[in-house]
């Protein structure tokens, strides 16, 4: 029953890099993806976005696909991205390999762009599917030929942290011994327009723990780890071990967090108790930290409850936006890369504490001796996950 | 006390449809009424689809959510506000 | 490996509500109709329901069903799956975006919401998970629910297909919980999720 769990690859690609070299060059140099839109066409010019500047078209022949291809961007996305973690894992028999992907706005950019060509030009009606989440996935998963085990999680912005937790289970019970887990979301002017709506989206850049932040900025990213049993990962470098996790629901409301983050911390509780952990021995903690009124003053409150002494916190969305279903997949890979370089990484545009909690996040690149990183994510609809990575498994 | 106005009315009406209070009709909401909390147990949700409805209804646009709590605490407040801010 | 029984399961297709194989309401109306008179049946009072979109609406009545004689268990875990993801909300919503975003249409555009209404609802803070599947999927539903008894994440498991495209819903929500006497197999679960009910 106790196997442990080795992450033996991993890839990313975000609005700070391309691969995972350019994302931790990004990441100590402290130069983040925020910009205006260039490649998505939106009246909100004016709004920061994390966007990945390559068209599909740029995209697709990186991936050398025909022109006739049906891949949605955010399959686009996740092909290179897992592509350089198997690479990583030097995996190249897909046979028995499962595939858990996260994603929640799926194919939405192509029927935002085709939809009303659909009816009488038959041009782009092989995107017409793609507005089904689960399209993206077997995309992705036709590119390997994998075809073992393969599933969609959508629970909104904890969908690809759920995706690494239901993976660790797998191996952890002996059901698989190696599957890739993760999570892919692009930009669309349909999560814009609705986070807009919500008016919880920042026309500045984001600004997570501060008392003065203004909302999140939408981001779009994919990212994968590859997990084998320690059988498996034996002859292997091995970047980590997925050591803890957990997921509760807020129980409060569709949207918003709980004033106390009663799943957050629920979460964070699970979490530790599964990698048999004291609070005290994690060495950093990537918050969800969305920059968002209502999630930072509840995730800190939810934090002070869980530690008694404060491990160092931040949050890297404030590099590469909210990437909502990819979230919980590039933060993993950020925590990974804590835990192999030693080191923490910035909370970019911090000023001053919330008066309430008074959390200080981290605002400068930091070495420190790191064994356990707790990573968050939090989903509307309640969804509250929390992961551990650890050095040794 | 302010006098019922076609405003008033109307107000009660798109708030029943806008925010699918079922088996309500307008007689039922009070003036005075508050309409968040105890009152009609409206929630932030709601409040959102308050500021839409003030732009597509008023041409009033709201940038700050707080400031919708004090507009929509009453039906009452609501129309002194549209009456001094409409564009529509 | 743990045994899953099946407690109760309710099933609602075809404008009929099937309980443990007898039906307990029907009404042939269009959804909306069929929507607001299942709850009428469900005699209680949750103003909130009708602020649901309509695949949380379904999975509501659903739950309500199956949980009403039971004593909720805090650690009941909620595993869901569907087709559709949320499309039927997706497209309200972008209907909304050429003239105003509609803030309370946009936040039932993830088809986990209506794992968060009914955690609301009855106050689970339990671990819940939503899959997007081809099809009904007993395999992997019954094979999460055994994971999470056997690591203790949970007691029962409320498991769920709940699907809704084009006006057509299909709902099969079953309580599963551990059983030493009786086992449902895979099988089992596909033949109810596969009959008529005529």
């Amino acid at each position: 029953m106790s196997r442990s769990v080795a992450v033996t690859g991993m890839g990313i690609f975000s609005a700070i890099g391309k691969d995972l070299e350019e994302n931790h060059s990004s990441l100590i140099h402290g130069k983040h993806g925020l910009s205006t839109p260039e490649i998505l066409e939106t009246t909100h010019q004016k709004l920061p976005i994390g966007e990945i500047k390559a068209t599909n078209i740029d995209l697709a022949k990186n991936l050398n696909l025909d022109e006739s291809h049906a891949f949605t961007r955010a399959a686009l996305l996740g092909t290179i991205a897992l592509k350089e973690a198997v690479k990583n894992a030097k995996i190249k028999d897909f046979t028995n390999i499962g595939f858990v992907n996260g994603t929640s706005v799926g194919g939405m950019d192509m029927t935002e762009r085709f939809y009303r060509e659909y009816e009488n030009d038959a041009t782009n009606r092989r995107f017409i599917q793609a507005q089904h989440p689960g399209f993206t996935t077997e995309q992705i998963a036709s590119y390997f030929g994998i075809n073992n085990y393969v599933t969609t999680i959508s629970t909104a912005c904890s969908s690809a942290a759920n995706a690494i937790m239901m993976g660790a289970r797998l191996i952890k019970s002996g059901r698989l011994d190696r599957v890739i887990v993760g999570g892919t979301d692009c930009l669309s002017r349909f999560t814009l327009n609705g986070f807009n709506s919500l008016m919880i989206y920042s026309e500045d850049f984001p600004k997570p723990f501060d008392a003065e932040r203004k909302g999140l900025n939408l981001g779009e990213a994919a990212a994968y780890l590859v997990l084998e049993s320690a059988e498996l990962a034996e002859n292997k470098e091995v970047l980590g071990y997925v050591s803890g996790y957990g997921n509760a629901n807020d129980a409060f409301h569709q949207t918003a967090s709980s004033e106390n983050g009663e799943g957050a911390y629920l979460a964070m509780q699970k979490a530790l108790k599964t990698a048999r952990f004291n609070p005290h021995q994690i060495d950093y903690i990537n918050a969800h930290g969305t920059a968002t009124q209502n999630n930072d003053l509840s995730e800190s409150r939810a934090l002070i409850r869980t530690f008694k002494e404060m491990p160092a916190l931040s949050s890297t969305k404030s590099f590469t936006g909210h990437t909502l279903a990819a979230a919980g997949g590039i933060e993993a890979v950020f925590s990974l890369l804590a835990i192999k370089h030693q080191q923490i990484y910035p909370n970019l545009n911090f000023n001053s504490v919330i008066n309430e909690t008074k959390l200080e996040p981290v605002t400068e690149l930091k070495s420190a001796k790191i064994d356990h990183v707790l990573s968050n994510s939090f989903g509307f609809g309640g969804n509250c996950t929390s992961l551990i990575f650890s050095k040794n498994g | 006390m302010p006098i019922m106005t076609d405003l008033h009315t109307e107000l009660k009406a798109s708030i029943i449809e806008q925010l699918n209070l079922e088996d309500m009709e307008v007689s039922d909401i009070e003036n005075d009424e508050p309409l968040f909390g105890d009152g009609l147990g409206l929630d932030s949700i709601d409040a959102l689809e308050l500021i839409v409805l003030l732009e597509k209804d008023y041409g009033i646009k709201l940038t700050d959510p707080k400031k919708g709590r004090e507009i929509f605490e009453s039906i009452n407040k609501m129309a002194d506000f549209i009456e001094a801010n409409r564009t529509k | 490996m743990a045994n899953l029984g099946v407690e109760h399961w309710v099933r609602i297709k075809n404008e009929r509500i099937i309980l443990d194989g007898e039906v307990i309401f029907s009404s042939e109306v269009d959804i909306a109709r069929f929507l607001k008179a299942s709850f009428k049946f469900l005699n209680i009072k949750y103003p909130k329901f009708h602020k649901m979109d309509r695949l949380s609406k379904l999975g509501f009545i659903a739950s309500e069903i199956v949980l009403k004689n039971n004593n909720i268990d805090e650690e009941t875990a909620l595993v869901f799956s569907n087709n559709s993801s949320s499309l039927d909300s997706d497209q309200n919503y972008q209907e909304s975006v050429k003239d105003f975003p509609s803030p309370s249409l946009f936040v039932y555009t993830l088809p986990n919401i209506v794992l968060g209404e009914i955690s609301i609802r009855h106050q689970l803070k339990s671990e819940n998970v939503f899959f997007i599947e081809d099809e009904f999927n007993a395999n992997l539903l019954i094979d999460y629910s055994k994971q999470l008894i056997e690591s203790k994440k949970a007691n029962k498991v409320l498991c769920a297909w709940l699907n809704l495209h084009n006006d057509e819903y299909d709902v099969f929500l079953w309580l599963s919980s551990e059983s030493h006497k009786k086992e449902a197999s895979e099988e089992q679960i596909r033949k109810i999720y596969d009959a008529d009910y005529d």
